[in-house]
């Protein structure tokens, strides 16, 4: 039992280490400000990755999450622009996201393509959609109302943050208390037992697919609220922050196993190397550098306790 | 053949194993002599595989020693024993199914030619050598995954002779064999101990260790209960041994009262099966066997909506009944227990609790979607305390069962959906004798209740001992239905192997 608390906290005594290594080359690190800023980075990623979280517990693995991720802020700043509600706009666009991981889910479930490459697929289709869709070029969501989602401020935390919060406790419940979280479980432990026992492993697959085109949309929304714009080019190399995050986080590539708490870890993780890279001004080229070696050290590590 | 008066070629003494909160291995001493074949029996959970383990290198041993050719024996691992001769066969095959034949036998040391490229002339030749020596006569060129399961164990084993292995231990290895491929499996085995091999054998099948076994050492608890020639033992004193105590009856039939047809099937077919018909009655127990590849599982997986079926007229409950999928299956009131329960019966990742619950998990969906936490662990309690399944708590992990606990998880999973036909595909394979009569009993209680039980099974002797019916199949098709004071073996075995057809219902 102890043994096993320690396994699970170790991603978290991780995050401690590189804070208090961080803060110490850096005292700028652990002001409030800074922290809120790490977070505010951090939401987007965590949004991603807890989508990523359900489909990579299931056995999967999701591409299209940045291409999604694009062509949602897409469609919502051209909503907005053709002066469609707020709520309506964003409901449309999540509604979005949804019917696009789930056609995704239908080609890997009914159409028995693996994963890797249906979502691959998906994540290059979409980023030619945006492309025509935009036509290469920004498209500008700079009303008020919109831009406080990513943007704005409620007791003094970045609005983004609450979504964060919010999108990961209710991930955390689902998975962890109610019968769909279950049988992601079991379909990533057992596909072919779960199916023998009863489940519709197909239908919840798909879910799960869908689960991770909402939340892709919703890290469009957020991001194309911050930057007042939405960018053809947004969320590249986004799918790779994401399994980063969920795989540091602890959860098994196999399936089966893993947390949400373990994924909020890993984005935290990433979130905070990539804001002290920028503290210690390392140029942008050493950046991807040292986070590819940090990961590498991090999975290293967690190797040791499987063997 | 006698105790040998040769010196043992491996003396294990004083081995014990501790793992954490276990021990596994209490102070075992074990041996075997140059030419025989020694059975190492014991239940589930007794400590066979924990000595074979450190024996071959794969674990290492709290204390005791051992000595191999005369010299002290230690190991540093798996290659090491290998290196050493000694070799082991595990149930689950080590082999890549892409890679042919001689590839497997040589992989990782491969011959090369002084260039430095594969020697393909040299490697598939001397695997030709080995495989004639078995008497395969398969291409060494063949690929592993076109094999059936016996030939494969063939390459196992011209694997263990190309390190001149002069100890191979076999686990169970006619688990999933067929009648004419563990015959010659017996065959390959003499040959070995002839040629002054030691070969270690590890079955649960009473029968086979009989037949092939010269010597028998027993393990119950960690500890070795003893050893003795195999001709001065019985399958009761055997039996006796490994779980001390006196087994009253090894098939505790109740006669049956049978009740109304709650499954009729007629003239079923899909890809497996053809023109497949039969009834399975409320309160009894409908045997069905035949020999591997006749279509048993696949008839069920029909009935189970887990395969397409062609065409076919089923009835439950004198309904009419076409599932598409195992839930819709279960939502009628069948249940399939799986012959394969690590791949196709459990999530082994999972705690019993929730594999238990698994496929009701409806049931304990509160507010808000919410699963009530206590709901299930009642549930799951009732099923642990019914089947008496042998765990320190519900939480626990299925991985971490014996064979016959998890077997029992997997009735459990079944039984709850409150089944009117259940469906046992190999209900005690890999389960020792004690959970054997367990699972028996438990037969006997669901007959009692009105349930229609369908045993499949392999093994004659628990066909002719639990049915109350014996349904034979030959090739896709029902050859005969035999009534129980109707059916012997010989019966059997001419359905089974299509000699001739029997009465049909």
């Amino acid at each position: 039992m102890n043994k096993n608390l320690f396994a699970r906290l170790r991603p978290l005594i991780g995050l401690l280490v590189l804070s208090i290594a961080i803060s110490w080359f850096s005292p700028r690190f652990l002001t409030t400000g800074n922290i809120l800023n790490v977070l505010r980075q951090t939401s987007i990623n965590a949004v991603i990755a807890t989508g990523m979280t359900f489909v990579i517990l299931t056995g999967g693995i999701d591409l299209s999450v940045g291409s999604i991720l694009a062509y949602a802020g897409a469609v919502m700043a051209a909503l907005l622009a053709a002066h469609l509600a707020l709520w309506a706009g964003v409901g449309l666009v999540l509604l979005l996201g949804a019917v696009i991981g789930a056609v995704t889910g239908l080609i890997i479930t009914k159409g028995k393509v693996q994963p890797f490459i249906a979502t691959f697929v998906s994540m290059t289709l979409l980023r030619g959609a945006t492309l025509v869709f935009t036509d290469g070029r920004p498209i500008t969501a700079d009303q008020d109302a919109f831009a406080s989602l990513g943007q704005g401020y409620g007791f003094g935390v970045p609005v983004p943050v609450f979504i964060m919060i919010g999108v990961l406790g209710l991930a955390y419940y689902v998975l962890r208390h109610t019968r769909f979280g279950r049988y992601v479980y079991a379909i990533g432990g057992n596909e072919q037992a779960s199916r023998l026992s009863g489940l519709r492993t197909d239908a919840i697959k798909t879910t799960v697919y869908a689960v991770s085109g909402v939340l892709a949309a919703l890290a469009g929304i957020i991001l194309t609220s911050r930057l007042s714009s939405a960018q053809p080019t947004a969320g590249i190399g986004y799918e790779l922050d994401a399994i980063a995050a969920v795989v540091l986080g602890g959860t098994s590539l196999a399936g089966g196993s893993g947390t949400i708490f373990g994924t909020l870890i890993g984005a935290l993780i990433i979130g905070i190397l990539n804001n002290a890279l920028n503290l210690m001004d390392v140029s942008s080229y050493y950046q991807m550098i040292a986070k590819g070696a940090i990961i590498l050290i991090a999975v290293l590590l967690d190797r040791k306790r499987d063997a | 053949m006698a105790t040998p008066a040769a010196a043992p070629i491996l003396e294990m003494r004083g081995i014990s194993k501790q793992f954490p909160g276990v021990q596994a291995l209490v102070e075992v001493d074990f041996r075997t002599f140059p030419g025989e074949v020694m059975a190492l029996l014991g239940e589930n959970g007794a400590g066979k595989s924990t000595l074979m383990k450190i024996l071959c290198g794969a674990y290492p041993k709290s204390s005791g020693e051992m000595v191999f050719k005369g010299r002290p024996l230690e190991l540093k691992g798996p290659r090491d024993a290998q290196q050493q001769g000694i070799a082991i066969i595990h149930q689950e095959l080590n082999l890549i199914r892409e890679l042919s034949i001689a590839e497997n036998i040589f992989l990782g040391r491969e011959p090369v030619t002084r260039a430095g490229n594969l020697d393909w002339k040299r490697l598939n030749a001397e695997a030709q050598l080995l495989l004639a020596r078995l008497g395969v006569t398969a291409s060494p060129r063949t690929l592993v995954g076109t094999l059936s399961v016996g030939q494969q164990q063939m390459v196992e084993i011209a694997k263990a002779l190309s390190f001149d292995a002069s100890i191979i231990i076999m686990d169970e290895p006619t688990g999933a064999l067929a009648e004419a491929e563990s015959l010659s499996l017996f065959r390959v085995i003499r040959e070995l101990r002839d040629s002054g091999r030691s070969v270690i054998y590890i079955s649960h099948r009473l029968k086979e260790i009989f037949e092939i076994s010269d010597r028998i050492t027993v393990l119950r608890d960690g500890r070795r209960i003893g050893e003795a020639a195999t001709a001065d033992l019985t399958e009761d004193s055997v039996i006796e041994m490994m779980v001390g105590r006196r087994l009253t009856e090894q098939f505790p039939h109740v006669p049956a009262v049978p009740g109304p047809v709650r499954l009729s099937v007629e003239r079923l077919q899909n890809r497996f099966t053809r023109n497949a018909s039969f009834e399975a009655r409320a309160g009894e127990i409908l045997g069905v066997t035949g020999l591997m590849g006749a279509g048993r599982t696949e008839l069920a997986l029909a009935l189970y909506g887990a395969v397409p079926r062609t065409r076919g007229k089923v009835l439950l409950d004198g309904e009419p009944y076409a599932p598409s999928s195992p839930h819709e299956a279960v939502a009628r009131g069948l249940a399939y227990v799986s012959e394969d329960r690590k791949e196709r019966g459990l999530v082994l990742g999972l705690s019993i609790r929730a594999n238990i619950t698994l496929p009701v998990l409806k049931r304990f969906q509160k507010l808000l979607f919410c699963l009530s936490g206590r709901g299930e662990r009642r549930a799951a309690h009732a099923y642990v305390e019914r089947l008496a399944i042998k765990t320190p708590g519900d939480a626990q992990l299925v991985r971490n069962l014996s064979g016959g606990n998890q077997q029992k998880v997997s009735i459990a999973k079944g039984l709850i959906t409150a089944p009117k036909v259940l469906i046992l595909d190999e209900p005690t394979r890999g389960v020792d004798v004690g959970a054997k009569q367990e699972i028996y009993n438990l037969m006997n209680e669901f007959k009692a209740e009105g349930l229609a039980i369908v045993m499949i099974s392999s093994e004659l002797p628990e066909i002719l001992g639990m049915s109350d019916r014996i349904m034979v199949m030959h090739d896709g098709q029902v050859t005969g239905v035999l009534e129980r004071g109707a059916a012997n073996q010989e019966k059997i075995m001419r359905l089974a192997i299509g000699l001739e057809e029997g009465t049909r219902e």
